[in-house]
């Protein structure tokens, strides 16, 4: 491995540098082509491999074949000392994966994140002590690994609280210049070590004081976010740890990394966008302007009635329908009711009745929740309908049933330009014959505006938890 | 200017895959179905654990012989990119189990 195959520059290589760097292009391949086969529904789970596969490839081609600048290759002392970390740190997300509840998937993925944010921080961190503070490409790259994996990293830490239900929201004007500055201050501190000059030693401070800047950065920019937002957030702070990786690879110029990183920064930015179209904001709304304090509604026009109904009228409504669709909320994630609602739809199915599910790109709190989770309940992927597909069927639907979802089905946001939710693209419920409303109490929803909706006429009200409620309706249409 | 010129024409390559492999990852996740936006965005997730290279590299060469600082916040780079890399790598695994579960039993 040692042998000298050539020069490049007048730099000597040797064989087994020439094998490295072949093993990181076919890392890079196999993460581009297993992206590319997740991308499909037959080839995903191939796709997941490959992807993994060429991780393992990459690790192991690093561990046996890398060299410093003085040509020395990693000690055996180092090497046991490596592969220990790695059995621990791969041992706890092993069972962490494997033992979570699919209801719990969104805040695994954001803790799987901020690990991800936090080891490019350490990276950058570690770093920048060697770093040459002349070579200003060098001295960017090492900051911005080192802020973008830490924002990351606490971003996706709230993240995960939230959506576990430990952390609520902190909304206030105040909090939206408070942000602005310490972004500004953040860039700035960043900028001064850009030019700083000298040698690292000296800086040490100035490195320390703009981690915790970072951090506290990205604990303050996900607070105020949440509920309906919280799908653009996750797929943002995904895209994040991407690009502080590849900031990490300029650091080795490991093309590995930064072919990884970009890829993913890349399909993360994607998602994003098409979660905000999703809501008809823009980024920049969602992470400065939080729902509820913007916007004058013209709330409180006419408040309507809420009518409840009874289990046997809902019971009857169901079994003597043709076309019934289910419109899927994060209600029905929290309540883990995915189960039951399958078992209802089996037993309609039984008698006849058409049944599909209507799925809003960003109901529930990450990228295609309502599709993983419904998965897990057995229910068939023909039988999952996307918005603008379900659309034009509404006014020929007998029944829509609502399990926890509001916003998404708001028609203020048709009708009433001063909506807060105006422009956003909605599951057209309204437009059906008979509307069934599950829902946990009276309040609002997350977007804390009325859903007149729930005041239509052709609208009856169902009470309680979604599990339960949906509990009671199966054994009433067993009973009919 | 001169400094821009400069600075791109020492990094140009860098520069080049850094321009084309946006492209490739925008071209790469369009059109993607929203049945797999979580899968996607999760094996996404467990790639950009790809900084566990940097890690090792950091450890790899790292003075062993006393126990530092750099050494200790070297192992837990590694634990943490590991977690992110096996975690994501499994979860996603676990969610497209499902899809598969599902699809032989219709057929």
């Amino acid at each position: 491995m040692d042998q000298i195959l050539g020069t490049l520059d007048g730099t000597p290589f040797t064989r087994g540098e020439a094998i490295l760097e072949l093993s990181y292009l076919i890392a890079a391949l196999l993460f581009v082509y297993g992206l590319k086969l997740l991308s499909h529904p037959e080839t995903a789970r191939r796709g997941n491999f490959y992807a993994a596969g060429g991780m393992l490839l990459g690790m192991l081609t690093t561990l046996l074949l890398h060299k410093n600048s003085n040509g020395q290759g990693i000690p055996i002392t180092n090497v046991l000392i490596i592969l220990t970390a790695i059995g621990i740190g791969t041992v706890i997300g092993w069972i962490f994966a494997r033992r979570i509840k699919m209801t719990a998937m969104p805040q695994m993925v954001s803790f799987f994140n901020a690990t991800g944010g936090a080891a490019s921080m350490l990276v950058g961190m570690l770093e920048f002590p060697n770093a040459d503070m002349n070579n200003l490409g060098g001295v960017l790259v090492t900051l911005l690994g080192l802020v973008i994996g830490a924002i990351a990293f606490s971003g996706s830490m709230i993240a995960y609280g939230k959506l576990d239900g430990k952390i609520g929201d902190i909304r206030s004007g105040l909090m939206k210049y408070v942000n602005l500055l310490l972004l500004i201050t953040t860039i700035a501190l960043t900028v001064y070590l850009l030019f700083a000059g000298g040698i690292p030693e000296e800086h040490t401070w100035a490195l320390y004081l703009l981690t915790a800047l970072s951090l506290l950065y990205g604990v303050l920019f996900v607070m105020p976010i949440g509920g309906a937002d919280m799908p653009v957030v996750i797929s943002l702070l995904n895209s994040l740890t991407g690009i502080a990786a590849a900031m990490a690879g300029f650091i080795y110029s490991n093309q590995a990394m930064i072919l990884g990183g970009i890829l993913v920064g890349a399909a993360g930015t994607i998602l994003t966008v098409l979660m905000c179209k999703a809501m008809n904001r823009s980024l920049l709304n969602v992470i400065i302007g939080a729902f509820g304090s913007t916007g004058s509604s013209s709330a409180g026009k006419d408040e309507g009635i809420l009518k409840e109904a009874t289990f046997s009228d809902a019971a009857i409504l169901l079994s003597y329908s043709q076309n019934v669709v289910i419109v899927p909320g994060y209600g029905l994630a929290v309540a883990q009711a995915q189960h039951v609602c399958r078992e209802l739809d089996t037993l309609l199915a039984g008698k006849g009745v058409n049944v599909r599910y209507a799925i809003h790109p960003v109901a529930g709190r990450m990228p295609g929740h309502m599709n993983v989770l419904l998965a897990e309940a057995d229910v068939p992927y023909s039988q999952l309908v996307e918005m603008d597909s379900i659309n034009p069927d509404m006014p020929n639907t007998d029944v829509v049933v609502i399990i926890g979802a509001n916003d998404v089905v708001n028609p203020a946001a048709i009708t009433d330009p001063g909506s807060p939710i105006a422009g956003m693209p909605i599951i057209r419920a309204f437009e059906a014959k008979n509307i069934l409303v599950m829902k946990r109490g009276r309040g609002k929803g997350y977007a804390g505006i009325e859903n007149e909706l729930f005041t239509n006429d052709k609208t009856r009200m169902l009470y309680g938890n979604a599990k339960e409620t949906l509990q009671k309706l199966v054994s009433e249409i067993k009973s009919l | 200017m001169e400094q821009i010129l400069h600075f791109f024409f020492i990094n140009k390559e860098t520069i080049f895959i850094i321009a084309l492999s946006v492209f490739l990852g925008i071209e790469v996740i369009s059109h993607v179905p929203s049945v797999l936006h979580t899968p996607l965005m999760s094996g996404a997730n467990a790639i950009s654990g790809v900084i566990i290279i940097g890690g090792i590299i950091l450890v790899g060469h790292a003075d062993t012989s006393r126990l530092s600082m750099e050494l200790v916040l070297g192992i837990l780079a590694i634990i943490f990119a590991i977690l992110n890399v096996a975690g994501g790598f499994v979860v996603t695994d676990r969610m497209l189990e499902m899809f598969k579960k599902r699809k032989t039993r219709r057929a």
